[in-house]
This record gives C-alpha cells, structure tokens and sequence, in this order.
C-alpha cells in the first residue's frame, strides 16, 4: 500500500471579513504516512474539524497547501471518504443503496456493486439490514453504514469527524474496537478527530494535539502500543504514561479557551 | 370531548393502527371510542332533519333546506340516469388536467429556483408577485385568455393548485441538510448526480405536502369557476339547481364535491406514502 501520503503545509483559514474575521487555523503542518491512523485532538473550536473539511475539499484554505500522493487538493473528491458525526446517512436509501452510492457514481454496474456493497457491510457486522432505512437503525449501526459507505470507495485516505462523539460510552468502545477491526482488513490512511483522550491514543499510532484557535500543532504524541489493541490496553502503565502528557496539554489549551473557574 | 374516560383511554391512540385493526376484538376503550364517533354522526344527521323537517327559522331558515330522505332520494334518482355523470366527468376531467399542468410546472419551477439562484433571481419574483392574488380573481381574465371554457376552467384550477406546489417544493429543496450535499460529494457525486440523487428525494416529503394542499385549492377553484362560467361540471350542477329550484339537488352537488375532493386528497396521500417508504408509518398522514 503506496497510496495515502497526506502533505499538509502551513495550513491557513479563516471565517468571516474584515473587522469579524476569525482565524481558525493557523500555520497547520502534518504529513501522514501511508496506511497511518493519525488522530487530531484539541478543544472544542480550536479548528481540528477546519482542518479536516480542508482535506476534505469542502474548505479552501487561505495559505498553505494539501497534497495527497503528490496531488494538490482542490475540491472534494472520492478518494478522500469523510465519515461524519452524525444523521450523513440518506434517509431515502436503504442501507445497501447507501453504500452502493459511491460505487453507482462510478458508473459501477449493479450487480457487481451489490456484491461489493455486501462484502463492505459484511465487514463492519452488518450482514442482514440490507434493506433498512437508516431510521430504523440505532446511531451505533448508522456509524457502521457509514464508515462501509466510505470504505466501499477504497478512498487514498478516510477522514473521521468525531464520528462516535454522539454515541453512548458503552457502544462507543465497541464502535473503536470494530474501527481497528476493519482498519486492520482495509489499511487506509485515516485522519481521526476528536476532543476524547482515551479515544485518540486508544485508536492512533500518532496524536497531533492542537492549540486552542487559532489552531496550530502543539505536539505529535507517537503511541508505541502493539497492535493489535484490546479495550484493556487503556489501563497499562505505558497508555497511563501517554495519557498523562496528552492530558497535561490539553488542560492547558482548553484553559485558553475559557478562563474561567477552572483555578 | 376532554371528558373523564377520553385521559383514561389516551395511550390506547399510540398503539399502532394496523394492530389494531387486526385484532379481534378491540380493546374496551378503542370500542367506547368508535361507538361516539358514530353517535357523533348519528347525531348530525337527526339534528339536520329534525330542523328541515320542523322547518325551524329563528334568524337561520331551514324552510327551503331538504331533509336528509329527500336528498338521499334525489342522489338515488341523480345517479340512475346519464345526465349527472357528465357533470361529474366534466369536473374530474379539468381537476385531474388542472392539476397535472400545476404538478409538472410547480415541481419542476420549485426544484430549480430551490436550488439554483440564478433560477431563483429570474423565475420568482414574478411568482411572489401574483401568489397573493386569488385564483378566483383570476376568472374575468382568464375567460378573456383562453379559447374555450374548459381551457379557461382548467387555467383556473391549475393556477390555485400551483401557487402552494411551488412554494412547498422550494421549502423542501432549502431544507435539504447540507452536510448530506457533502457526503454526496465526497462520495464522488458530480452536480447533476447530487440534483437526481439528493435536491429531489429530499425535497419530496414537501412536495406531497404541496401537491396534498394543492389539490385542496384546485377543488375549491374548479367549483369557483363552474359556478361562475360554465354549462358542465358539479359547480355549475350546484349553481343552476339553485336556479331552477331544485333544492335537494344542490345538496347532492355539495356532498359530491366533497366526497371527490376527499378522495382525491386520499389518492395523494397513497401516492405519498409509495414513493417515500423510508418515512416512520406514523408521519404517513393517515387519518
């Protein structure tokens, strides 16, 4: 696996004009390797999720550039599968028809897409709610529509926005464990963002924690842990250890955010 | 109708309808429930002889009303012979063109100024502009426009139908979720393939809602404008009974407007409900 390099180089966007004009981030550099899990953690509002729609081609940055495998990034695309927070699904598909989408932009013929729309499912444990309308599924199982919609795409890199953050704790760990699971079968690039700790060194073999906006990289944590990671991990000495950094920085960035009665 | 036992049955309405009719014998409350809905009618109707019959006139005059025997006797004559059936087929045939001219134009004008706003600069302003105007108004004009009475009666109807099937379809089409538009296109979904896949599925929930309402105006406009011009069509029946003194029969025109406006309204509701199975039964309509 060759594909999925992601240059991002003095990465520049702001909102609004003039006077109201606000910079969400600020001079954001990271490279991926192929096949890397790279989580983005910080604050909420400190400009990771910015980051992400600019990968995606949903934002045009004001400075800097996106490259992936040597492409500049103009616009959205199929190779770069965005997995949402929530309610992404279309309502009017059955599960099949949504991950059959991509495959059907392509001009794929149907037969063939259904076979490799089921494989996808298969995949993420969904054998069987073929024909479910997305209504009729819990949000856990809506997530899992939606990360085989995007795999089905065999997307250069898949791009998450907190894509458990709307899920109990409970089904959240599941949905983190099943992430791995399917991450391990497909080998793609993935760029994860999140505000949960636990969830990015759990999932990450890197986590680029953001300062508070205008957002900047304040520290790439690499976590060394072996693969494959079992929920247990959380508790061994050396995630404690990871944690503890991570935490110590986040504290300080969210501090910038709202200084309030936290001291 | 907030009576004692009405709180004591209340969760009984959240059980779904299918089962319940399904079932046996329904449940004491669901059976008491039917029981005073067809009291209720029942009581309608004494209530309309009792005042035709004793011809009752204290400032409202039921002296020249018919009885409910003399208008089921009447529907009873109406319907075995020819004549009425002209009336009735002349009215569907200008409801069904009426309203299929306003579908097409309404859902197709709606979609396009909903989603483009070069569409929505140069199309709508003129369309603000004659909304508040009733179609009504529109029947001196329209006798002058068009040709032949049935073009100028279908003008009309289609006129009313269109005003509330474009608006709905332009509200469904700004109400699509926008991050939906972005999954469609990193999905790889090009412009043309976000309009097909994404502006018109999830525009139609309201543009039901638009043709439901729409069909509603275009009765009401079709029965204006046979009262006002016309020789056929159920408004003009109703209208010239009331000319020529046939007071039973104006009676039958109103009850057969109403039961061919309520089953067109149903026939668009089933429509509806087809073409969006992914909707929850209970946002269905229904009763």
């Amino acid at each position: 696996m060759s594909t999925g390099r992601i240059e991002i180089n003095d990465l520049g966007i702001a909102y609004g004009a003039n006077s109201r004009r606000v910079e969400a981030v600020r001079q954001f550099t990271l490279m991926t390797t192929p096949g890397e899990f790279v989580a983005l953690l910080g604050p909420s509002g400190c400009g990771k999720t910015t980051v992400l729609n600019a990968v995606a081609g949903f934002v045009q940055p004001d400075a800097g550039t996106i490259v992936l495998d040597g492409e500049p990034v103009r616009g959205p695309g199929a190779d770069r599968g965005m997995v949402f927070q929530q309610h992404s699904l279309f309502p009017w598909k059955t599960v099949l028809a949504n991950v059959e989408f991509g495959l059907k932009m392509r001009g794929i013929k149907k037969s063939l897409r259904t076979s490799q729309a089921r494989g996808y499912l298969d995949l993420v444990g969904l054998a069987g709610f073929e024909d479910a309308y997305p209504a009729e599924l819990s949000g856990g199982m809506q997530q899992r529509v939606g990360i085989a919609r995007t795999l089905v795409n065999r997307p250069r890199v898949m791009l998450m926005d907190e894509p458990f953050g709307a899920l109990d704790a409970q089904t959240r760990l599941n949905m983190q464990e099943l992430l791995l699971n399917v991450w391990r079968e497909v080998r793609t690039t993935v760029i994860f963002v999140t505000h949960d700790i636990d969830e990015a060194l759990f999932l990450s073999d890197r986590v680029a924690v953001m300062t508070a906006r205008p957002g900047e990289i304040r520290d790439v944590v690499a976590v060394k842990l072996t693969r494959p990671r079992a929920a247990e991990v959380i508790t061994t000495a050396e995630f404690m250890a990871l944690k503890a950094r991570v935490l110590a920085q986040v504290r300080e960035e969210s501090a910038r955010v709202a200084p309030g009665p936290r001291r | 109708m907030a009576s004692m036992p009405g709180a004591e049955t209340a969760p009984l309405v959240g059980a779904p309808a299918a089962q319940a009719a399904a079932a046996p014998a329904a449940p004491a409350g669901l059976r008491r429930r039917r029981v005073r809905r067809a009291a209720s009618l029942g009581v309608f109707f004494v209530l309309w002889h009792v005042a035709t019959e004793w011809d009752l006139a204290f400032y409202v005059r039921f002296q020249n009303i018919p009885t409910p025997a003399q208008v089921l006797a009447e529907a009873v004559d109406l319907f075995g012979a020819a004549g009425f059936y002209v009336h009735i087929l002349a009215s569907l045939e200008r409801i069904w063109l009426g309203f299929a001219i306003a579908s097409v134009l309404g859902i197709g004008l709606g979609l396009l100024i909903g989603w483009f706003s070069f569409a929505e600069d140069t199309l709508f302003p003129p369309i603000e502009l004659l909304r508040p105007i009733p179609a009504v108004a529109w029947v001196p004009l329209s006798i002058m426009l068009w040709p032949t009475e049935r073009s100028s009666i279908v003008f009309i109807t289609a006129l009313g139908a269109f005003f509330p099937i474009v608006l709905n379809t332009i509200h469904g089409v700004e109400s699509i979720d926008r991050q939906l538009v972005r999954a469609a296109t990193s999905l790889g979904a090009g412009r043309a393939a976000i309009f097909r896949e994404v502006v018109i599925p999830g525009a139609l929930p309201s543009i039901v809602t638009g043709l439901s309402v729409g069909m509603g105006v275009s009765w009401l406009c079709l029965i204006s404008a046979e009262m006002i011009s016309g020789q056929f069509g159920v408004g003009y029946f109703t209208w010239v009974a009331y000319g020529i003194v046939k007071y039973s029969q104006i009676v039958v025109g109103m009850l057969v407007i109403g039961v061919l406006g309520m089953m067109s309204s149903a026939l668009i509701r089933v429509i509806g409900a087809r073409c969006m199975p992914w909707l929850p039964r209970r946002a269905k309509g229904g009763s």
